[in-house]
Order: C-alpha cells, then structure tokens, then sequence
C-alpha cells in the first residue's frame, strides 16, 4: 500500500502537470486566435473581400455615327449566337447533336466545341456558333425550351451599310492590343469583346463613340461562380456623333469617280471648312477587318498598285502642277507684280543653258495674269517664278494650307511638300538651283499636295482669305479661323483667272461649264508629270503618246468653287494617271458640284456656319 | 493469467449509476455535438443535408454508446485489454495487406455497413493495453529500463504501421499518446530526453522515408505564401477565414471563405475555423473553453480514480482527445503543419466521433467506479 500511495502521489503529479500543460496550450491556442482575428483581422477581412468580390466590366454601346442629315453611316446590330452552358446541359454532345439538326454545325464545329465545353468551368458558357441567320435564331428559339444549357442570346456588331463608299472616312474597329491598353488606362479596353477604331473616324473620335464602361460587382465562390449581383453601375453608351458629310453627296462621289481607276474627290464648304464628301476610290469592304481576316485577301489589297487601303484624299500626295499656278501668282502680286504686265510666251523659256517648255508647243502670245491662269501658260509663271524665288512660293502656299497637316480629324493626313532653299539643304545638302523654281512656280518637281489641301487652298481663295480649316465632325475645330494674309484685290484677281478657266474663251476647262442657270464656278485645271520628261522623249513625241504605261501617264487634277458670286463649296478632284487635267478630272469636279449644288440648297448653310460661330 | 478479482463493492442497479454519472462530462460532450450539429448545417449553405443530421444522428448512436460501456465494470476493460489490442494490430496489419495487394494508401476495411478504420480503434487499444501493462507493475519495476521494453513496442509496432499506411497524423497522435501514457504512469523525464533524442538522430532518416506529400506538407507549412494555389491553398484560405471572422464573426451562415468554398474541407478537418469564421473569435474561443474543461474534469476525474488502470485509462482517454483539439486547432491557425486531423465531435466524419466517444465512455466508467482498486493481481509481475 506504501507503493500505491507513492505511486497515485506521482500519479497526482503528474496529471496536474498534464492539466497545466493543457491549459498553456490552449492559452497559447487562444492567443494564436487572438492575434488573427482580432488583431491581424482588419487585413484578412480585405483578403476575404478579394476572394469574395468580383468586379465585371460592362460594355457600352457604341455611339453612332451620322451624316448632318442624321443619317446613319454606322450602327450596331445585334448578331444573334448559340452558346451552351456544360453543368445545365446534361450531355454536351446530345445537345450539340440536337441543335446540328435546327442550325448549320459541322462534325469538325461540334468536336471543337465539346473539346473546349470539357476544358472550361461547368458553368462557363462555350460559343457553339454565331452570326445565325433569321431562319435559324427561329428554329432554335423555337427549340430552346427543351434543350436546358442552350443560351441563345446577341452581341453588337459594328454595321457600315454604306460599306466601300465610306469605308475610308469611317475606318473600322479592331481589338484592343497590348500597346493600346498601355497607352489608355480606360478600363474598357481590358474587356475581351471591346473593338476599338483602328482608323478613319472611328479611330479619331473613338474616345466620344466609345462611352464609358459600367461596373458589375458580384459575388463569386471560389469556382468563380457568381453567386448573387452586390451592385450594377450601367455603362454610359457612346456619344452618336454627327459628321457634316452629306451622305447622297458622298455616294455620288464614290459613284463618279469609280470610272476611274484610281481617284478621289473632296468637297468643302468654303465658309467653315466643313467636309461634305470625301472620296478615294478604290475603296475596299469594312467587313474585310471585321471577323478573321482572309491573308490572301489582305495581300491582295496590300499589294494592290492603285492602293484601296490608303484614304487618297488626305494620304495621296501628288505634284500638284498648274492647280499650284494661283499660289504663284499670289507671291508675284505680293511682291509687287502688276496683274497686267505682260509677259511673252514663245512656247519655251530659257535659263542659261537650259531651256523650260510651256505645255502649248508653240506658245501663248503675250499673256497678263488672268489670261496666263484662263490658259495655263507655264513661260508666265515662270517668269513669276524666277522673279519672287522660291521661298516666297512657298510661303504663300503654306498660307493657303500646302505643305502641313490641315488637323482634319481623320488619322493619317499627310503634309505634303513646299520644297525652300534651306529645305533642300536639309534634305540633300545640296544648293537650289534656280531651274527648281521655275518647276516650282508650274507646281511640278518637288512640290506635293494632298486633294484635301488642294480643296481648302481653293476655298481660301475664294472666301475672303479666311484660313479655313478643314473638320468632318460638326464641333471639329470650331475654333473661328484667321485670315491668309492676302488683299482682297489679289484675291479678286485669282478669282477672276479661275472664272475664266471655265467661262473664258480660251480656258482650259471651257466644257466643264456647270449647266446651272445663272450659276457660274471657278476653276483651275492640272496636269502634273509623273515621269521626267527628257528632251529625247520630247523630240520623240512620247510625252503626248496615250501608249504610255498606266502608272507613267500624268495625273489629272482639277480645282474649283461655285457658285462664283457667292462661293458655297469648294471641290478638289485628282484623277491619278488620268493624263488630263480638263479632259478628265474637270468633268468629274463639275458634275460633282452640280450634284452639291442640287443636294445642299443654300438654305441649308446658314445651320453649319452658326454651328461654326 | 490470473482469474478476474474478486468484487469488494456489491453491485449497483443502473439506476444508481446513472445517477452517479458524471453528467457534467455528459452535457460538454453534448453541448460540444451540437455545435458540430449547427457548423454543418452552415457548411452545407443553411442546410441539414447532407452533413448535419448525419452527425446528429451519430452524435446520438454515438452517446448512447458511450453511456452503455460507461456502465461496465472496468475488470472487464481490463481483461480485454490484451486481446483487444491484438486483435485491432491484427486489423491494422490486415489493412496493411490489403492496401499493398490494392492500390495506394488504405486505411480503412469496408466492413459493408460501416467503413472500420482501425488506425483509430488503435488509439483506444493502446491506451487500454498500456493502462493494463502499468497497472500490474511496482513503481521501483516502473524506473528500470528492462520494464519499458514491452510499452516502447506496444507503442511503436502500431506507429510504424500507421506510418506505413501512410497516415502522418494518426501515427504522431499514437505516439504522443503513448508517450503521455508513459509519463503518467511514473517513467522517469530523463528517459523522455533520452528517447527525443533518439528521434532527432533518426529524423533524418525519417525524412528520407516520408512521402512527397507529406514533405510537401512540411514545406507548405514552412512558407504557404510560396504556392498560394497549390499547397499552400489550404493554410492562406484558412487563415484568411480565421481572420476575417474579427471578434464576432461575420454572422452564422454569412462566412464568405466557407459559404462560398474557398475554405476547403470546412466541413472536416477545418471545420474550427469556419466557426472562427462565422462566430469570430468569441465563439471559438467559448468552444476552446469548452474543449478545455472537458479535459480538465478529464485529469479530474483520472486523479479521483483509484486504480492504477483506471487512472491511466482515463487520462489516457483525456490525452488522446485533448491532442485532437490541439493538433487540429494549431493546424488550422497555421501554427503547424496539415496533417488532417479532425476536431472531435464538431468535424464531419465518424471515425475520430466514434473513437471519442466510446473513449470517453471508459472514462465515464472508470468515473463511475473510481472507488475500486481492482486489486493486484497475483499472477501479475
């Protein structure tokens, strides 16, 4: 009994120890707790919020864009698509076998699609098809009740129904890249199904058309499955936006000038610079960027020589020969030249050793300035040419709008060239050679305009010296513009030569007469060299051959404004390769002015210049 | 062996000894089950199925159990002691056969009704087996070493087996409650030294024997942060839900990391922190005193005990649930590895209930009649 008495004292010990033990341990348990919950519970209540808490970003729709009519030139339609949910649809491959029997879904479609329904989360919806016609969105409405896991449902899809005639001025829409979202914190551009414009107006003015994302925030479980919706932030739909382009005008242009192989036109108002047509032709199908792109097609278009993707109106830089001759005789006015001197024209002009051709091979006569634009004498203009310099040229051209971006809010407008002295020090390192001027002053050599500038320069003349610039959205630069810089006299002058282009007896454009009732325009015809004409080519005859390689032959311009008394548009055409300046790009401006003249009554501007006010 | 003893008490109607039951015990055991009971509900999403009433309806087998063996007498624990420890290392070597034959781990026999996991009986049996074996011996037996041969290999066999299985948590609550039993039953500290000692040497040997899992396991542990979505899932998850519960808890049913399963097994072995979740830091430090007492009027009642079996038994009993508490409770927090054990009678499962249960029920027993000494059996060393 002595052992068990020691023995249950030890006992007694021990299990008191063992007691203790455990209530250290469940103290340094509890204070384990204690420092989680209570003290560190602040950062796992966050932690669990960011498991807990899903935010999903809602599109907006895309704003519309407009003619000044209201006409729509892009919209959203819906595109209606077939979706199938895994964990409601009991077998995934009966039901694609159901639904192959309402819709077009081919063996390799319904393999794909099983393959990616058993890769993604039950709950996930997988696209069986989209771009359902009528007919099918019917049958599988029809249908939808007894097929569970089928979602039939639509997602906007841009619409151009105006397609090639405005493919150029609208651009189109692709997905966000990685250098966009780098460059736009926007948070819309993170969403997989956002398109943003990749050119033309959609990409100028994506930011108003684009809206601004809305907010879902929901509950998920860990699965990522949503449990319930905690809060809905609508998106805020993209601004319609309204263009001062005219549509019926726009697809008259495209229409008129798809005789030619490649050309395009612009129409401007010359009080504001608002743009009512602007036309490159070829032009290509907006839905060629729209879905998967066919490689060949896109070589094809790529590669193409008269370069459907390229909007010529703004990225055509072309010489622009004797449309340039107004911007000569502003500089020989300005620098003190009488309008009525006189000068010779024998057919050919020397400068020392060389000697410069006048496009009418045995000469004008003696010629004054309003006579030498009614003919196009090239002797008179390098005689101007040769007495203001080059600079000079050139400064008045830039006045008028040549050689710099206008700011047109399209993307890709390129600045032409008004090539200077220092210019070509620059470029070559090379000293200017007087000849260059003389080249200079017909607009040939290294002189370069777009159609665009051609038209705003045209309606700068003609409105009263104001530096217009040119806008395609109404609030485009509503800045009012400044003046050119020029006497009115001058520009009286100017004026008067071009009249005479189209109504004198001797002027190059004589049979572009508008046909219009008391209606007369103004005008100035060019014919600029693509190739150099070397003096064995001229003693050949084969500067006048129509046999001529297509890319070899002259571009056709032509310039004009009407109506004369009180000038409403402006309208540059160029017609490239098309060997004449009269005989084919003035046809084409003046049916195109009689066109703007009919759509767009003079009732009508009062609208656009107080918008522009 | 020698002829059970004689009785010195007469015997008690059951009336008396239900009367004389330690209902305190009873009613914590009780109370504790029906947290469980509420937990799962909740772990199911506001539902009583498919976890809840199951465990209600085991908590309810599972007590009436308990109460039936309380009401033995503990000679017959005692007799049974060798046999039933043979018979659950013969289970256990069985399941070791069967899983080699088979494929991977096996840790339980299908016995068709219920699925017999006798990893967990083993705790029990060893206990009982130790008790029997410490009861016999003089307290100068108990200090030489010769004596602690036997023990040492009741405790390890089973361990080893358990290990082989593999099943990390069990074979550490084996061998830690083994351990205890020995400390309690008088062997010296020294050779506790002695035998940590022994392992530390060993350890590295043991690593080299352990699974990719289970070294995962300790890795994981080491630094979650390093995997947050493969191993280290569980233990951030946890801790996320533990911590965000605050002080009061974000509401009964409203535990986001549970409601919405990013706490992954919430209803098994993490089941205490979707209680921390939910009842924030006051409901699971109220369950952590629960659980505490439970184990002190545990020692209570082996220190009343008379008996050196008894004593044993019931501190073994005692030891045995307070390492489930602690293990699960530490893993959970982050405090040590996931070595998947469950929180007796709150987690979902009914083995580790079972086993609880039917151990507190010898301790009940020995409670019930703590006054007999059993006497020194002459046939005993």
């Amino acid at each position: 009994m002595r052992h068990d008495a020691e023995r249950q004292r030890s006992f007694t010990r021990r299990a008191l120890v063992f007691g203790g033990a455990q209530v250290a341990l469940f103290g340094a348990l509890g204070a384990r707790l204690w420092r989680l919950q209570v003290e560190e519970g602040e950062r796992y209540r966050l932690l669990a919020d960011d498991n807990r808490i899903s935010a999903r970003l809602l599109m907006p729709p895309r704003g519309r864009i407009l003619d000044h009519r209201g006409r729509e030139l892009a919209h959203n339609i819906p595109t209606y698509r077939v979706r199938i949910v895994r964990e409601q649809a009991r077998d995934a491959r009966a039901t694609l076998g159901a639904l192959s029997r309402l819709i077009t879904l081919p063996e390799a479609r319904q393999a794909a699609v099983l393959t990616e329904v058993a890769a993604v989360q039950g709950f996930r919806p997988v696209t069986v098809r989209d771009d359902l016609s009528w007919d099918e969105v019917a049958r599988v409405a029809l249908h939808v009740p007894d097929l569970p896991g089928v979602i039939l449902d639509s997602v906007d899809v841009r619409a151009y129904p105006h397609g090639e005639a405005l493919a150029h001025v609208l651009g189109y829409l692709g997905p966000a890249n990685a250098t966009d979202q780098a460059e736009d914190p926007d948070r819309l551009l993170r969403l997989p199904e956002f398109r943003i414009g990749r050119s033309g107006i959609e990409q100028a003015h994506d930011r108003e058309l684009r809206g601004q994302a809305g907010l879902l925030r929901v509950e998920v479980n860990a699965l990522g499955r949503e449990i319930r919706e905690l809060s809905r932030d609508e998106p805020t739909p993209g601004r319609d936006l309204e263009l001062s382009l005219d549509l019926d005008l726009q697809r008259y242009c495209f229409e008129r000038l798809s005789g030619e192989l490649a050309a395009s036109a612009v129409v401007v108002e010359t009080a504001t610079g608002a743009v009512r047509a602007l036309a490159s032709v070829p032009s290509f199908a907006p839905s060629v960027f729209q879905g998967r792109l066919h490689p060949g097609l896109w070589q094809e278009l790529r590669d193409n020589p008269r370069t459907p993707l390229v909007n010529k109106c703004i990225r055509g830089q072309y010489p622009p020969g004797s449309t340039f001759k107004m911007i000569t005789a502003l500089a020989a006015l300005e620098a003190g030249v009488s309008p009525t001197a006189r000068v010779g024209c024998s057919g050919v002009y020397g400068l020392g050793n060389a000697r410069f051709h006048c496009w009418k091979e045995h000469g004008h006569g003696s010629v004054a300035m309003i006579e030498a634009i009614e003919q196009s004498c090239d002797v008179y203009f390098y005689e101007m040419a040769r007495r203001v310099g080059v600079d000079a040229i050139a400064a008045m051209g830039a006045r008028f709008g040549l050689g710099q971006p206008l700011g047109l809010d399209l993307p890709g407008e390129l600045p032409g060239l008004l090539p200077t002295r220092a210019w070509k020090r620059q470029r070559f390192n090379q000293p200017w050679h007087q000849g260059e001027t003389l080249v200079a002053g017909i607009g040939q050599g290294y002189v370069l305009t777009t159609p665009l500038q051609l038209a705003v320069m045209t309606a700068r003349m003609c409105n009263g010296g104001r530096a217009v610039r040119p806008a395609l959205a109404r609030d485009h630069g509503a800045e009012p513009p400044g003046t050119v810089g020029v006497p009115a006299e001058h520009l009286e002058i100017i004026r008067k030569g071009m009249r005479a282009v189209v109504h004198g007896g001797r002027g190059t454009a004589r049979q572009a007469t508008l046909g219009l009732p008391g209606v007369e325009m103004g005008g100035k015809t060019g014919t600029s060299q693509v190739k150099r004409i070397s003096r064995a080519d001229r003693q050949a005859g084969r500067h006048k051959r129509k046999d001529r390689p297509w890319h070899e032959r002259d571009h056709a311009l032509f310039v004009c404004f009407a109506p004369y008394d009180a000038p409403r548009f402006a309208v540059s055409v160029i017609v490239e390769h098309g060997e004449g300046g009269s005989r084919t790009a003035a046809p084409i401006a003046r049916d195109i002015m009689r066109r703007a003249l009919e759509l767009l009554p003079p009732e009508a501007a009062p609208a656009l210049t107080a918008q522009a006010d | 062996m020698a002829s059970l003893p004689a009785f010195r008490e007469p015997r008690q109607h059951l009336g008396e000894k239900l009367a004389a039951l330690h209902w305190p015990i009873v009613a914590l055991l009780l109370l504790v089950g029906a947290i469980g009971y509420l937990l799962l509900y909740s772990a199911a999403g506001g539902s009583h199925a498919p976890w809840a009433w199951r465990h209600g309806v085991r908590l309810g087998v599972g007590l009436g159990i308990m109460l039936a063996i309380a009401m033995v007498d503990p000679r017959v624990w005692y007799r049974l002691a060798y046999p039933a420890y043979a018979t659950t290392l013969a289970l256990l070597v069985a399941v070791e056969l069967i899983g080699a034959f088979g494929k991977g781990a096996q840790r339980w026999l299908d016995l068709g009704v219920i699925q017999l996991q006798p990893s967990e009986l083993m705790k029990l049996a060893l206990l009982l087996a130790l008790a029997r074996y410490f009861h016999g011996l003089h307290l100068d037996q108990i200090k030489r070493p010769l004596f602690l041969v036997p023990p040492v290999a009741l405790i390890l066999v089973p361990v080893l087996l358990v290990l082989l299985q593999p099943d990390l948590g069990t074979a550490v609550m084996l061998a830690a409650g083994g351990g205890i039993l020995l400390f309690m039953a008088g062997v010296r500290l020294w050779k506790f030294a002695l035998a940590g000692a022994a392992v530390g040497l060993a350890a590295p040997v043991l690593w080299s024997r352990l699974h990719d899992y289970q070294r995962q396991r300790v890795f994981t542990f080491l630094d979650p942060e390093s995997d947050p979505l493969g191993a280290g899932y569980h233990i951030i998850q946890s801790k996320i839900a533990l911590g965000s519960g605050g002080l009061w808890g974000r509401g009964f049913l409203h535990g986001s990391q549970a409601q919405l399963s990013f706490l992954p097994e919430k209803q098994t072995d993490f089941a205490f922190t979707m209680l921390a979740e939910e009842t924030g830091f006051a409901g699971a430090a109220l369950v952590l005193v629960l659980l505490l007492a439970l184990v002190l009027l545990g020692v209570v009642v082996a220190i009343r005990a008379a008996s050196p079996f008894g004593r044993l038994v019931a501190i073994g009993v005692t030891a045995n649930f307070a390492l489930y508490v602690v293990i699960n409770v530490a893993m959970v927090t982050g405090l040590i590895p996931v070595v998947g054990v469950p929180l007796p009678l709150i987690s979902y499962g009914g083995t580790a209930m079972l086993t609880v249960l039917i151990g507190f029920g010898l301790l009940l027993g020995t409670d019930l009649h703590r006054d007999r000494t059993l006497g020194r059996f002459p046939g005993d060393p």
